[in-house]
Protein backbone atom coordinates (compact mmCIF):
# COMPACT_ATOMS: atom_id res chain seq x y z
CA UNK A 1 0.00 0.00 0.00
CA UNK A 2 2.77 2.44 0.97
CA UNK A 3 4.78 1.33 -2.04
CA UNK A 4 1.79 1.98 -4.30
CA UNK A 5 1.35 5.45 -2.83
CA UNK A 6 5.00 6.31 -3.42
CA UNK A 7 4.75 5.11 -7.02
CA UNK A 8 1.60 7.18 -7.38
CA UNK A 9 3.06 10.48 -6.19
CA UNK A 10 6.33 9.99 -8.06
CA UNK A 11 4.55 10.93 -11.29
CA UNK A 12 3.52 14.56 -11.69
CA UNK A 13 -0.12 13.77 -12.48
CA UNK A 14 -0.44 11.50 -9.46
CA UNK A 15 1.16 14.09 -7.20
CA UNK A 16 -1.06 16.93 -8.44
CA UNK A 17 -4.13 14.68 -8.15
CA UNK A 18 -3.32 13.69 -4.57
CA UNK A 19 -2.55 17.29 -3.57
CA UNK A 20 -5.80 18.62 -5.06
CA UNK A 21 -7.79 15.85 -3.41
CA UNK A 22 -6.20 16.58 -0.04
CA UNK A 23 -7.29 20.21 -0.45
CA UNK A 24 -10.82 19.12 -1.38
CA UNK A 25 -11.00 16.71 1.55
CA UNK A 26 -9.92 19.41 4.01
CA UNK A 27 -12.56 21.75 2.55
CA UNK A 28 -15.26 19.09 2.88
CA UNK A 29 -14.29 18.30 6.49
CA UNK A 30 -13.55 21.76 7.86
CA UNK A 31 -15.12 24.07 5.23
CA UNK A 32 -17.77 25.63 7.50
CA UNK A 33 -15.21 26.23 10.27
CA UNK A 34 -12.60 27.75 7.92
CA UNK A 35 -14.96 29.89 5.83
CA UNK A 36 -14.43 33.62 6.49
CA UNK A 37 -18.20 34.38 6.56
CA UNK A 38 -21.43 32.50 7.13
CA UNK A 39 -22.56 31.28 3.69
CA UNK A 40 -26.06 32.75 4.08
CA UNK A 41 -24.93 36.11 5.49
CA UNK A 42 -26.66 38.77 3.40
CA UNK A 43 -24.93 42.13 2.90
CA UNK A 44 -26.90 44.53 0.72
CA UNK A 45 -24.12 47.09 0.63
CA UNK A 46 -21.75 44.46 -0.74
CA UNK A 47 -23.93 43.22 -3.64
CA UNK A 48 -21.78 42.11 -6.60
CA UNK A 49 -18.64 43.26 -4.82
CA UNK A 50 -15.69 42.34 -7.02
CA UNK A 51 -12.95 40.04 -5.73
CA UNK A 52 -10.64 41.82 -3.33
CA UNK A 53 -9.72 42.26 0.32
CA UNK A 54 -13.29 42.06 1.61
CA UNK A 55 -14.47 39.06 -0.39
CA UNK A 56 -11.53 37.17 -1.85
CA UNK A 57 -13.63 35.68 -4.65
CA UNK A 58 -16.24 38.46 -4.72
CA UNK A 59 -19.85 38.53 -3.59
CA UNK A 60 -23.11 37.44 -5.23
CA UNK A 61 -26.45 39.18 -5.82
CA UNK A 62 -27.24 39.17 -2.08
CA UNK A 63 -23.75 40.23 -1.07
CA UNK A 64 -23.02 36.71 0.17
CA UNK A 65 -19.33 35.81 0.18
CA UNK A 66 -18.63 33.47 -2.73
CA UNK A 67 -15.55 31.84 -1.18
CA UNK A 68 -17.51 30.95 1.96
CA UNK A 69 -20.37 29.55 -0.12
CA UNK A 70 -17.93 27.46 -2.15
CA UNK A 71 -16.22 26.10 0.95
CA UNK A 72 -19.49 25.14 2.61
CA UNK A 73 -20.94 23.95 -0.70
CA UNK A 74 -18.14 21.40 -1.13
CA UNK A 75 -20.06 19.28 1.39
CA UNK A 76 -23.20 19.22 -0.69
CA UNK A 77 -21.30 18.38 -3.90
CA UNK A 78 -18.29 16.09 -3.46
CA UNK A 79 -19.60 13.53 -0.90
CA UNK A 80 -22.79 13.16 -2.98
CA UNK A 81 -20.73 12.27 -6.05
CA UNK A 82 -18.64 9.82 -3.99
CA UNK A 83 -21.68 8.06 -2.54
CA UNK A 84 -23.34 7.82 -5.96
CA UNK A 85 -20.20 6.36 -7.53
CA UNK A 86 -19.65 3.89 -4.68
CA UNK A 87 -23.23 2.63 -4.84
CA UNK A 88 -23.23 2.43 -8.64
CA UNK A 89 -19.85 0.67 -8.68
CA UNK A 90 -20.91 -1.85 -6.03
CA UNK A 91 -24.07 -2.80 -7.91
CA UNK A 92 -22.26 -2.87 -11.26
CA UNK A 93 -19.37 -4.94 -9.88
CA UNK A 94 -21.70 -7.57 -8.41
CA UNK A 95 -23.70 -7.83 -11.64
CA UNK A 96 -20.49 -8.00 -13.71
CA UNK A 97 -18.80 -10.66 -11.58
CA UNK A 98 -22.05 -12.62 -11.25
CA UNK A 99 -22.52 -12.59 -15.01
CA UNK A 100 -18.95 -13.77 -15.61
CA UNK A 101 -19.38 -16.52 -12.99
CA UNK A 102 -22.61 -17.82 -14.50
CA UNK A 103 -21.09 -17.72 -17.99
CA UNK A 104 -22.49 -19.12 -21.22
CA UNK A 105 -25.93 -18.14 -22.39
CA UNK A 106 -26.94 -16.51 -19.11
CA UNK A 107 -23.86 -14.29 -19.26
CA UNK A 108 -24.68 -13.45 -22.87
CA UNK A 109 -28.29 -12.55 -21.98
CA UNK A 110 -27.27 -10.41 -18.99
CA UNK A 111 -24.62 -8.51 -20.95
CA UNK A 112 -26.85 -7.91 -23.98
CA UNK A 113 -29.53 -6.49 -21.70
CA UNK A 114 -26.89 -4.48 -19.89
CA UNK A 115 -25.69 -3.03 -23.22
CA UNK A 116 -29.27 -2.21 -24.12
CA UNK A 117 -29.75 -0.30 -20.88
CA UNK A 118 -26.60 1.65 -21.72
CA UNK A 119 -28.34 2.96 -24.85
CA UNK A 120 -30.05 5.43 -22.52
CA UNK A 121 -27.52 8.25 -21.99
CA UNK A 122 -26.52 8.72 -18.33
CA UNK A 123 -27.97 12.20 -18.00
CA UNK A 124 -31.26 11.14 -19.62
CA UNK A 125 -31.53 8.12 -17.31
CA UNK A 126 -30.81 10.28 -14.27
CA UNK A 127 -33.36 12.91 -15.38
CA UNK A 128 -36.07 10.28 -15.94
CA UNK A 129 -35.44 8.73 -12.53
CA UNK A 130 -35.36 12.07 -10.69
CA UNK A 131 -38.54 13.23 -12.42
CA UNK A 132 -40.22 10.08 -11.11
CA UNK A 133 -38.65 9.96 -7.63
CA UNK A 134 -38.98 13.70 -7.07
CA UNK A 135 -36.43 16.53 -7.09
CA UNK A 136 -33.74 16.64 -4.43
CA UNK A 137 -30.13 15.80 -3.66
CA UNK A 138 -30.85 12.32 -2.25
CA UNK A 139 -32.87 11.22 -5.25
CA UNK A 140 -30.24 12.66 -7.58
CA UNK A 141 -27.64 10.44 -5.87
CA UNK A 142 -29.84 7.35 -6.35
CA UNK A 143 -30.42 8.29 -9.99
CA UNK A 144 -26.70 8.73 -10.70
CA UNK A 145 -25.88 5.43 -8.98
CA UNK A 146 -28.42 3.59 -11.15
CA UNK A 147 -27.20 5.37 -14.29
CA UNK A 148 -23.60 4.33 -13.51
CA UNK A 149 -24.21 0.65 -12.71
CA UNK A 150 -24.41 -0.77 -16.27
CA UNK A 151 -21.10 0.82 -17.31
CA UNK A 152 -19.37 -0.61 -14.24
CA UNK A 153 -20.96 -4.00 -14.87
CA UNK A 154 -19.49 -4.10 -18.37
CA UNK A 155 -15.99 -3.13 -17.20
CA UNK A 156 -16.02 -5.58 -14.28
CA UNK A 157 -17.35 -8.44 -16.35
CA UNK A 158 -14.56 -8.15 -18.91
CA UNK A 159 -11.96 -8.44 -16.12
CA UNK A 160 -13.88 -11.13 -14.25
CA UNK A 161 -14.03 -13.37 -17.33
CA UNK A 162 -10.26 -13.91 -17.05
CA UNK A 163 -10.51 -14.53 -13.30
CA UNK A 164 -13.26 -17.09 -13.92
CA UNK A 165 -10.74 -19.34 -15.70
CA UNK A 166 -8.09 -19.14 -12.97
CA UNK A 167 -7.25 -22.30 -11.11
CA UNK A 168 -8.30 -21.03 -7.70
CA UNK A 169 -11.83 -20.36 -8.94
CA UNK A 170 -11.99 -23.79 -10.57
CA UNK A 171 -10.73 -25.27 -7.30
CA UNK A 172 -13.46 -23.48 -5.36
CA UNK A 173 -16.09 -24.82 -7.76
CA UNK A 174 -14.58 -28.31 -7.52
CA UNK A 175 -14.71 -28.34 -3.74
CA UNK A 176 -18.37 -27.43 -3.97
CA UNK A 177 -18.46 -23.85 -2.75
CA UNK A 178 -21.70 -21.98 -3.30
CA UNK A 179 -22.15 -19.26 -5.91
CA UNK A 180 -22.28 -16.47 -3.32
CA UNK A 181 -18.98 -17.57 -1.77
CA UNK A 182 -17.23 -17.80 -5.14
CA UNK A 183 -18.56 -14.45 -6.36
CA UNK A 184 -17.86 -12.50 -3.16
CA UNK A 185 -14.83 -14.26 -1.65
CA UNK A 186 -12.94 -15.63 -4.65
CA UNK A 187 -13.70 -13.41 -7.64
CA UNK A 188 -14.61 -9.93 -6.34
CA UNK A 189 -11.37 -9.32 -4.37
CA UNK A 190 -9.37 -10.11 -7.50
CA UNK A 191 -11.16 -7.64 -9.76
CA UNK A 192 -10.82 -4.82 -7.22
CA UNK A 193 -7.88 -3.00 -8.84
CA UNK A 194 -9.52 -2.26 -12.21
CA UNK A 195 -12.78 -1.42 -10.44
CA UNK A 196 -11.02 1.10 -8.19
CA UNK A 197 -9.32 2.78 -11.18
CA UNK A 198 -12.55 2.94 -13.17
CA UNK A 199 -14.55 4.21 -10.17
CA UNK A 200 -12.02 6.93 -9.40
CA UNK A 201 -12.32 8.30 -12.93
CA UNK A 202 -16.09 7.99 -12.71
CA UNK A 203 -16.25 10.15 -9.58
CA UNK A 204 -15.34 13.08 -11.82
CA UNK A 205 -18.32 12.25 -14.06
CA UNK A 206 -20.50 11.95 -10.98
CA UNK A 207 -19.39 15.39 -9.77
CA UNK A 208 -20.28 16.84 -13.16
CA UNK A 209 -23.56 14.92 -13.44
CA UNK A 210 -24.65 15.91 -9.95
CA UNK A 211 -23.80 19.57 -10.61
CA UNK A 212 -25.66 19.35 -13.93
CA UNK A 213 -28.79 17.97 -12.26
CA UNK A 214 -28.64 20.77 -9.68
CA UNK A 215 -28.05 23.27 -12.47
CA UNK A 216 -31.18 22.02 -14.24
CA UNK A 217 -33.10 22.48 -10.99
CA UNK A 218 -33.78 18.82 -10.16
CA UNK A 219 -30.82 18.05 -7.87
CA UNK A 220 -29.81 19.99 -4.75
CA UNK A 221 -32.35 22.69 -3.92
CA UNK A 222 -31.79 26.32 -2.81
CA UNK A 223 -30.58 27.71 -0.44
CA UNK A 224 -27.90 24.98 -0.54
CA UNK A 225 -24.67 26.37 -1.96
CA UNK A 226 -24.16 23.33 -4.19
CA UNK A 227 -21.74 24.34 -6.96
CA UNK A 228 -23.99 23.60 -9.95
CA UNK A 229 -26.76 25.55 -8.25
CA UNK A 230 -24.37 28.48 -7.71
CA UNK A 231 -23.58 28.53 -11.45
CA UNK A 232 -27.30 28.49 -12.27
CA UNK A 233 -27.92 31.46 -9.92
CA UNK A 234 -24.93 33.42 -11.19
CA UNK A 235 -25.93 33.02 -14.83
CA UNK A 236 -28.60 35.70 -14.48
CA UNK A 237 -26.00 38.21 -13.38
CA UNK A 238 -23.05 36.99 -15.40
CA UNK A 239 -22.47 40.33 -17.07
CA UNK A 240 -22.42 42.31 -13.79
CA UNK A 241 -20.56 39.72 -11.78
CA UNK A 242 -18.72 37.10 -13.87
CA UNK A 243 -16.76 35.98 -10.78
CA UNK A 244 -19.97 34.49 -9.39
CA UNK A 245 -19.92 32.18 -12.39
CA UNK A 246 -16.21 31.52 -12.71
CA UNK A 247 -15.52 30.54 -9.08
CA UNK A 248 -17.95 27.58 -8.80
CA UNK A 249 -17.14 26.52 -12.39
CA UNK A 250 -13.46 26.37 -11.44
CA UNK A 251 -14.31 24.40 -8.29
CA UNK A 252 -16.24 21.79 -10.31
CA UNK A 253 -13.48 21.59 -12.91
CA UNK A 254 -10.71 21.26 -10.30
CA UNK A 255 -12.57 18.47 -8.51
CA UNK A 256 -13.20 16.62 -11.76
CA UNK A 257 -9.56 17.08 -12.81
CA UNK A 258 -8.34 15.86 -9.40
CA UNK A 259 -10.24 12.58 -9.67
CA UNK A 260 -9.25 12.16 -13.32
CA UNK A 261 -5.57 12.67 -12.43
CA UNK A 262 -5.80 10.27 -9.50
CA UNK A 263 -7.47 7.63 -11.66
CA UNK A 264 -4.84 7.95 -14.40
CA UNK A 265 -2.07 8.02 -11.78
CA UNK A 266 -3.44 4.86 -10.15
CA UNK A 267 -3.59 3.10 -13.50
CA UNK A 268 0.06 3.98 -14.17
CA UNK A 269 1.10 2.97 -10.66
CA UNK A 270 -0.65 -0.39 -10.93
CA UNK A 271 0.55 -1.15 -14.49
CA UNK A 272 4.05 0.34 -14.60
CA UNK A 273 4.81 -1.06 -18.06
CA UNK A 274 2.09 0.78 -19.95
CA UNK A 275 3.71 4.06 -20.89
CA UNK A 276 0.66 5.67 -22.43
CA UNK B 1 -20.59 -9.30 -45.35
CA UNK B 2 -22.12 -12.47 -44.10
CA UNK B 3 -25.86 -12.42 -43.86
CA UNK B 4 -25.91 -14.15 -40.48
CA UNK B 5 -23.67 -11.49 -38.96
CA UNK B 6 -25.87 -8.76 -40.40
CA UNK B 7 -29.08 -10.39 -39.13
CA UNK B 8 -27.57 -10.86 -35.68
CA UNK B 9 -26.56 -7.21 -35.48
CA UNK B 10 -30.06 -6.14 -36.54
CA UNK B 11 -31.68 -8.40 -33.95
CA UNK B 12 -29.48 -6.89 -31.26
CA UNK B 13 -30.64 -3.42 -32.27
CA UNK B 14 -34.29 -4.43 -32.05
CA UNK B 15 -33.66 -6.07 -28.67
CA UNK B 16 -32.03 -2.85 -27.45
CA UNK B 17 -35.00 -0.76 -28.50
CA UNK B 18 -37.42 -3.17 -26.81
CA UNK B 19 -35.45 -3.17 -23.53
CA UNK B 20 -35.19 0.62 -23.63
CA UNK B 21 -38.93 0.99 -24.23
CA UNK B 22 -39.66 -1.30 -21.26
CA UNK B 23 -37.34 0.72 -19.04
CA UNK B 24 -38.73 4.07 -20.12
CA UNK B 25 -42.26 2.83 -19.57
CA UNK B 26 -41.44 1.28 -16.20
CA UNK B 27 -39.70 4.39 -14.90
CA UNK B 28 -42.32 6.85 -16.07
CA UNK B 29 -45.57 4.98 -15.59
CA UNK B 30 -45.16 1.90 -13.38
CA UNK B 31 -42.64 3.14 -10.79
CA UNK B 32 -44.69 6.11 -9.52
CA UNK B 33 -47.14 4.88 -6.89
CA UNK B 34 -49.93 6.78 -8.62
CA UNK B 35 -48.97 8.15 -12.02
CA UNK B 36 -52.30 10.00 -12.29
CA UNK B 37 -51.69 11.86 -9.05
CA UNK B 38 -48.14 12.82 -9.97
CA UNK B 39 -49.34 13.98 -13.40
CA UNK B 40 -52.18 16.16 -12.19
CA UNK B 41 -50.52 17.47 -9.03
CA UNK B 42 -52.04 18.09 -5.65
CA UNK B 43 -55.00 20.17 -6.81
CA UNK B 44 -56.65 17.37 -8.79
CA UNK B 45 -60.24 16.49 -7.95
CA UNK B 46 -61.10 12.79 -7.42
CA UNK B 47 -63.16 12.83 -10.64
CA UNK B 48 -60.19 14.11 -12.68
CA UNK B 49 -57.95 11.46 -11.12
CA UNK B 50 -60.41 8.67 -11.85
CA UNK B 51 -60.84 9.83 -15.45
CA UNK B 52 -57.09 9.97 -16.07
CA UNK B 53 -56.50 6.59 -14.41
CA UNK B 54 -59.10 5.06 -16.69
CA UNK B 55 -57.56 6.80 -19.71
CA UNK B 56 -54.05 5.56 -18.90
CA UNK B 57 -55.39 2.13 -17.99
CA UNK B 58 -53.63 2.33 -14.60
CA UNK B 59 -55.91 -0.35 -13.14
CA UNK B 60 -54.55 -3.00 -15.53
CA UNK B 61 -51.55 -5.20 -14.75
CA UNK B 62 -48.20 -3.65 -15.70
CA UNK B 63 -47.47 -5.95 -18.66
CA UNK B 64 -50.90 -5.25 -20.14
CA UNK B 65 -50.36 -1.51 -19.83
CA UNK B 66 -46.96 -1.89 -21.50
CA UNK B 67 -48.23 -3.97 -24.42
CA UNK B 68 -51.04 -1.53 -25.00
CA UNK B 69 -48.61 1.40 -24.93
CA UNK B 70 -45.94 -0.31 -27.06
CA UNK B 71 -48.59 -1.30 -29.61
CA UNK B 72 -49.64 2.31 -29.98
CA UNK B 73 -46.02 3.51 -30.29
CA UNK B 74 -45.28 0.79 -32.84
CA UNK B 75 -48.09 2.03 -35.06
CA UNK B 76 -46.56 5.51 -34.88
CA UNK B 77 -48.98 7.00 -32.36
CA UNK B 78 -47.03 8.68 -29.54
CA UNK B 79 -50.18 10.09 -27.91
CA UNK B 80 -51.40 13.61 -27.25
CA UNK B 81 -49.27 16.08 -25.29
CA UNK B 82 -50.83 16.99 -21.94
CA UNK B 83 -49.29 20.44 -22.18
CA UNK B 84 -50.12 21.53 -25.71
CA UNK B 85 -52.93 19.05 -26.55
CA UNK B 86 -51.19 18.41 -29.86
CA UNK B 87 -50.00 15.02 -31.16
CA UNK B 88 -46.56 14.32 -29.66
CA UNK B 89 -45.02 12.43 -32.60
CA UNK B 90 -44.81 15.18 -35.27
CA UNK B 91 -43.65 17.81 -32.74
CA UNK B 92 -40.89 15.51 -31.43
CA UNK B 93 -39.69 14.69 -34.93
CA UNK B 94 -39.45 18.40 -35.82
CA UNK B 95 -37.46 18.93 -32.63
CA UNK B 96 -35.27 15.92 -33.46
CA UNK B 97 -34.41 17.35 -36.88
CA UNK B 98 -33.06 20.53 -35.22
CA UNK B 99 -31.02 18.48 -32.76
CA UNK B 100 -29.62 16.33 -35.56
CA UNK B 101 -28.46 19.47 -37.37
CA UNK B 102 -26.69 20.53 -34.18
CA UNK B 103 -25.18 17.07 -33.68
CA UNK B 104 -23.95 16.61 -37.24
CA UNK B 105 -22.40 20.09 -37.33
CA UNK B 106 -20.61 19.37 -34.04
CA UNK B 107 -19.26 16.04 -35.26
CA UNK B 108 -17.95 17.64 -38.47
CA UNK B 109 -16.19 20.41 -36.53
CA UNK B 110 -14.80 17.81 -34.11
CA UNK B 111 -13.32 15.65 -36.86
CA UNK B 112 -11.75 18.62 -38.64
CA UNK B 113 -10.03 19.81 -35.46
CA UNK B 114 -9.41 16.67 -33.40
CA UNK B 115 -7.90 14.29 -35.95
CA UNK B 116 -4.96 16.52 -37.00
CA UNK B 117 -4.32 17.61 -33.39
CA UNK B 118 -4.28 14.01 -32.16
CA UNK B 119 -1.84 12.97 -34.88
CA UNK B 120 0.42 15.96 -34.17
CA UNK B 121 0.43 15.10 -30.46
CA UNK B 122 1.40 11.51 -31.26
CA UNK B 123 4.20 12.56 -33.64
CA UNK B 124 5.64 14.93 -31.07
CA UNK B 125 5.13 12.58 -28.13
CA UNK B 126 6.45 14.02 -24.88
CA UNK B 127 7.24 17.42 -26.35
CA UNK B 128 5.53 20.78 -25.88
CA UNK B 129 2.80 20.30 -28.51
CA UNK B 130 1.91 16.92 -26.99
CA UNK B 131 1.74 18.30 -23.45
CA UNK B 132 -0.36 21.24 -24.65
CA UNK B 133 -2.82 18.99 -26.45
CA UNK B 134 -3.06 16.66 -23.43
CA UNK B 135 -3.71 19.54 -21.05
CA UNK B 136 -6.48 20.95 -23.25
CA UNK B 137 -7.98 17.47 -23.53
CA UNK B 138 -7.94 17.12 -19.74
CA UNK B 139 -9.68 20.44 -19.30
CA UNK B 140 -12.24 19.57 -21.98
CA UNK B 141 -13.34 16.36 -20.27
CA UNK B 142 -13.28 17.91 -16.79
CA UNK B 143 -15.75 20.72 -17.49
CA UNK B 144 -19.46 19.85 -17.49
CA UNK B 145 -21.36 21.07 -20.58
CA UNK B 146 -23.26 23.71 -18.64
CA UNK B 147 -20.00 25.28 -17.46
CA UNK B 148 -18.37 25.25 -20.91
CA UNK B 149 -21.56 26.64 -22.44
CA UNK B 150 -21.91 29.42 -19.88
CA UNK B 151 -18.25 30.43 -20.02
CA UNK B 152 -18.23 30.49 -23.84
CA UNK B 153 -21.43 32.56 -23.85
CA UNK B 154 -19.88 34.93 -21.31
CA UNK B 155 -16.82 35.39 -23.50
CA UNK B 156 -18.15 35.32 -27.08
CA UNK B 157 -21.66 36.74 -26.64
CA UNK B 158 -21.70 38.98 -23.57
CA UNK B 159 -18.16 40.37 -23.58
CA UNK B 160 -17.03 40.35 -27.22
CA UNK B 161 -20.55 40.48 -28.80
CA UNK B 162 -19.42 38.27 -31.67
CA UNK B 163 -22.33 35.84 -31.50
CA UNK B 164 -25.95 35.89 -30.34
CA UNK B 165 -26.28 34.37 -26.84
CA UNK B 166 -29.48 32.35 -27.26
CA UNK B 167 -32.23 31.49 -29.69
CA UNK B 168 -32.71 29.49 -32.85
CA UNK B 169 -33.15 30.58 -36.45
CA UNK B 170 -33.58 27.90 -39.09
CA UNK B 171 -30.60 28.00 -41.48
CA UNK B 172 -33.12 27.16 -44.25
CA UNK B 173 -34.91 30.46 -43.70
CA UNK B 174 -31.96 32.73 -43.02
CA UNK B 175 -28.65 31.02 -43.58
CA UNK B 176 -26.30 33.58 -42.02
CA UNK B 177 -28.47 34.17 -38.97
CA UNK B 178 -29.09 30.46 -38.57
CA UNK B 179 -25.37 29.65 -38.59
CA UNK B 180 -24.49 32.41 -36.13
CA UNK B 181 -27.16 31.13 -33.73
CA UNK B 182 -25.83 27.60 -34.05
CA UNK B 183 -22.20 28.63 -33.57
CA UNK B 184 -22.11 28.76 -29.76
CA UNK B 185 -23.90 25.45 -29.13
CA UNK B 186 -21.82 23.70 -31.79
CA UNK B 187 -18.65 25.14 -30.28
CA UNK B 188 -19.62 23.94 -26.79
CA UNK B 189 -20.36 20.38 -27.87
CA UNK B 190 -17.25 20.31 -30.04
CA UNK B 191 -14.93 21.37 -27.20
CA UNK B 192 -15.87 18.25 -25.25
CA UNK B 193 -15.96 15.88 -28.22
CA UNK B 194 -12.64 17.23 -29.49
CA UNK B 195 -11.02 16.46 -26.15
CA UNK B 196 -12.28 12.91 -26.38
CA UNK B 197 -11.48 12.17 -30.02
CA UNK B 198 -8.08 13.86 -29.75
CA UNK B 199 -7.02 11.59 -26.89
CA UNK B 200 -8.13 8.48 -28.77
CA UNK B 201 -6.53 9.63 -32.01
CA UNK B 202 -3.25 10.22 -30.20
CA UNK B 203 -3.09 6.79 -28.58
CA UNK B 204 -4.25 5.02 -31.77
CA UNK B 205 -1.57 6.77 -33.84
CA UNK B 206 1.06 5.88 -31.24
CA UNK B 207 -0.04 2.23 -31.37
CA UNK B 208 0.03 2.09 -35.14
CA UNK B 209 3.40 3.85 -35.40
CA UNK B 210 4.91 1.15 -33.15
CA UNK B 211 3.54 -1.70 -35.27
CA UNK B 212 5.60 -4.01 -37.42
CA UNK B 213 4.16 -2.99 -40.73
CA UNK B 214 5.10 0.63 -40.16
CA UNK B 215 8.62 -0.48 -39.34
CA UNK B 216 8.57 -2.56 -42.53
CA UNK B 217 7.38 0.43 -44.54
CA UNK B 218 10.19 2.55 -43.12
CA UNK B 219 12.82 -0.15 -43.67
CA UNK B 220 11.60 -0.44 -47.25
CA UNK B 221 12.79 3.17 -47.56
CA UNK B 222 9.42 4.80 -48.11
CA UNK B 223 9.44 8.55 -47.51
CA UNK B 224 8.10 9.46 -44.05
CA UNK B 225 5.14 11.31 -45.54
CA UNK B 226 3.99 8.26 -47.43
CA UNK B 227 4.46 6.07 -44.32
CA UNK B 228 2.33 8.45 -42.31
CA UNK B 229 -0.49 9.18 -44.71
CA UNK B 230 -0.80 5.96 -46.71
CA UNK B 231 -0.01 3.40 -44.02
CA UNK B 232 -0.41 4.79 -40.51
CA UNK B 233 -3.34 7.19 -40.76
CA UNK B 234 -5.62 4.78 -42.59
CA UNK B 235 -5.44 2.34 -39.73
CA UNK B 236 -5.41 4.87 -36.93
CA UNK B 237 -8.61 6.44 -38.31
CA UNK B 238 -10.63 3.21 -38.15
CA UNK B 239 -11.44 3.23 -34.41
CA UNK B 240 -12.56 6.85 -34.69
CA UNK B 241 -15.75 5.53 -36.31
CA UNK B 242 -16.54 3.56 -33.16
CA UNK B 243 -15.57 6.39 -30.85
CA UNK B 244 -17.83 8.85 -32.65
CA UNK B 245 -20.69 6.36 -32.44
CA UNK B 246 -20.15 5.89 -28.70
CA UNK B 247 -19.90 9.64 -28.29
CA UNK B 248 -23.37 9.97 -29.81
CA UNK B 249 -24.65 8.64 -26.50
CA UNK B 250 -22.75 11.34 -24.71
CA UNK B 251 -23.89 13.87 -27.31
CA UNK B 252 -27.55 13.03 -26.71
CA UNK B 253 -27.16 13.65 -22.99
CA UNK B 254 -25.16 16.83 -23.54
CA UNK B 255 -27.73 18.14 -25.98
CA UNK B 256 -30.35 18.24 -23.22
CA UNK B 257 -28.27 20.75 -21.25
CA UNK B 258 -26.98 22.72 -24.23
CA UNK B 259 -30.36 23.20 -25.87
CA UNK B 260 -31.75 24.29 -22.52
CA UNK B 261 -29.00 26.89 -22.06
CA UNK B 262 -29.05 28.27 -25.61
CA UNK B 263 -32.84 28.05 -25.98
CA UNK B 264 -32.75 25.79 -29.04
CA UNK B 265 -36.12 24.07 -29.62
CA UNK B 266 -34.59 20.62 -30.21
CA UNK B 267 -35.48 17.28 -28.67
CA UNK B 268 -33.38 17.86 -25.53
CA UNK B 269 -35.23 21.04 -24.68
CA UNK B 270 -38.56 19.42 -25.58
CA UNK B 271 -37.70 16.70 -23.06
CA UNK B 272 -36.75 19.18 -20.34
CA UNK B 273 -39.98 21.13 -20.90
CA UNK B 274 -41.93 17.87 -20.76
CA UNK B 275 -40.23 16.82 -17.51
CA UNK B 276 -40.94 20.19 -15.88
CA UNK B 277 -44.57 20.08 -17.00
CA UNK B 278 -44.94 16.35 -16.11
CA UNK B 279 -46.14 15.77 -19.67
CA UNK B 280 -45.99 11.96 -19.65
CA UNK B 281 -46.51 11.16 -23.37
CA UNK B 282 -43.88 13.73 -24.35
CA UNK B 283 -41.36 12.42 -21.79
CA UNK B 284 -41.86 8.86 -23.02
CA UNK B 285 -41.61 9.82 -26.68
CA UNK B 286 -38.56 12.04 -26.16
CA UNK B 287 -36.64 9.45 -24.13
CA UNK B 288 -37.55 6.65 -26.52
CA UNK B 289 -36.54 8.62 -29.63
CA UNK B 290 -33.21 9.58 -28.06
CA UNK B 291 -32.29 6.04 -27.01
CA UNK B 292 -33.46 4.62 -30.34
CA UNK B 293 -31.26 7.16 -32.15
CA UNK B 294 -28.31 5.89 -30.13
CA UNK B 295 -29.09 2.24 -30.89
CA UNK B 296 -29.46 2.92 -34.62
CA UNK B 297 -26.26 5.00 -34.77
CA UNK B 298 -24.26 2.27 -33.06
CA UNK B 299 -25.58 -0.38 -35.41
CA UNK B 300 -24.69 1.80 -38.40
CA UNK B 301 -21.20 2.35 -36.95
CA UNK B 302 -20.72 -1.40 -36.53
CA UNK B 303 -21.78 -1.95 -40.12
CA UNK B 304 -19.47 0.81 -41.35
CA UNK B 305 -16.63 -0.69 -39.33
CA UNK B 306 -17.26 -4.12 -40.81
CA UNK B 307 -17.18 -2.66 -44.33
CA UNK B 308 -13.94 -0.79 -43.62
CA UNK B 309 -12.22 -3.60 -41.74
CA UNK B 310 -13.16 -7.07 -43.02
CA UNK B 311 -11.37 -8.84 -40.13
CA UNK B 312 -14.09 -7.82 -37.69
CA UNK B 313 -16.68 -10.10 -39.27
CA UNK B 314 -14.79 -13.29 -38.48
CA UNK B 315 -14.70 -12.66 -34.75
Amino acid sequence: MTELFIRLIRRPQGLVGVALLALIAVTCLFGPALAPYAPEKIDFLGRFRSPGWHNWLGADEFGRDILSRLMVGARSTVPMALIATLAGSAVGAIVGVGSAYLGGRIDEAIMRTNDAVMAIPGLLMALLLVSTLGNGAGNAVIAIAIAFAPGMARVTRSVALNIRNQDYVKAAIARGEGATWIIFREMLPNVMAPIVIESTIRVSFAVMLFATLSFLGVGAQPPASEWGLMVADARQYMYQAPWGLIAPSAAIALTAIAFNLLGDGLRDALNPRDER
Amino acid sequence: MSLAWFARRLLLMIYTVVVVSMLVFAITQILPADAAQSLLGENATPEMLAALRAKLGLGDPAWQQYLHWAGRIFSGDFGISMRTSRPVGPDMLTALSRSLLLAVASIVVTLIVAVPLGVIAALRQGRLADTGVSLIAYLGVSLPEFVTATLLALLLADTLHWLPATGYVSPLENFGDGISHLALPVLTISVILIAHVMRMMRSETLDVLRSDYIRAARLKGLPERSVLFRHALRNALLPVVTIIALDVGYLLGGIIVIEEIFAIPGIGRALMVAITARDLPSIQAGALIMAATYAVTNTLADLAYAVLDPRIRYD
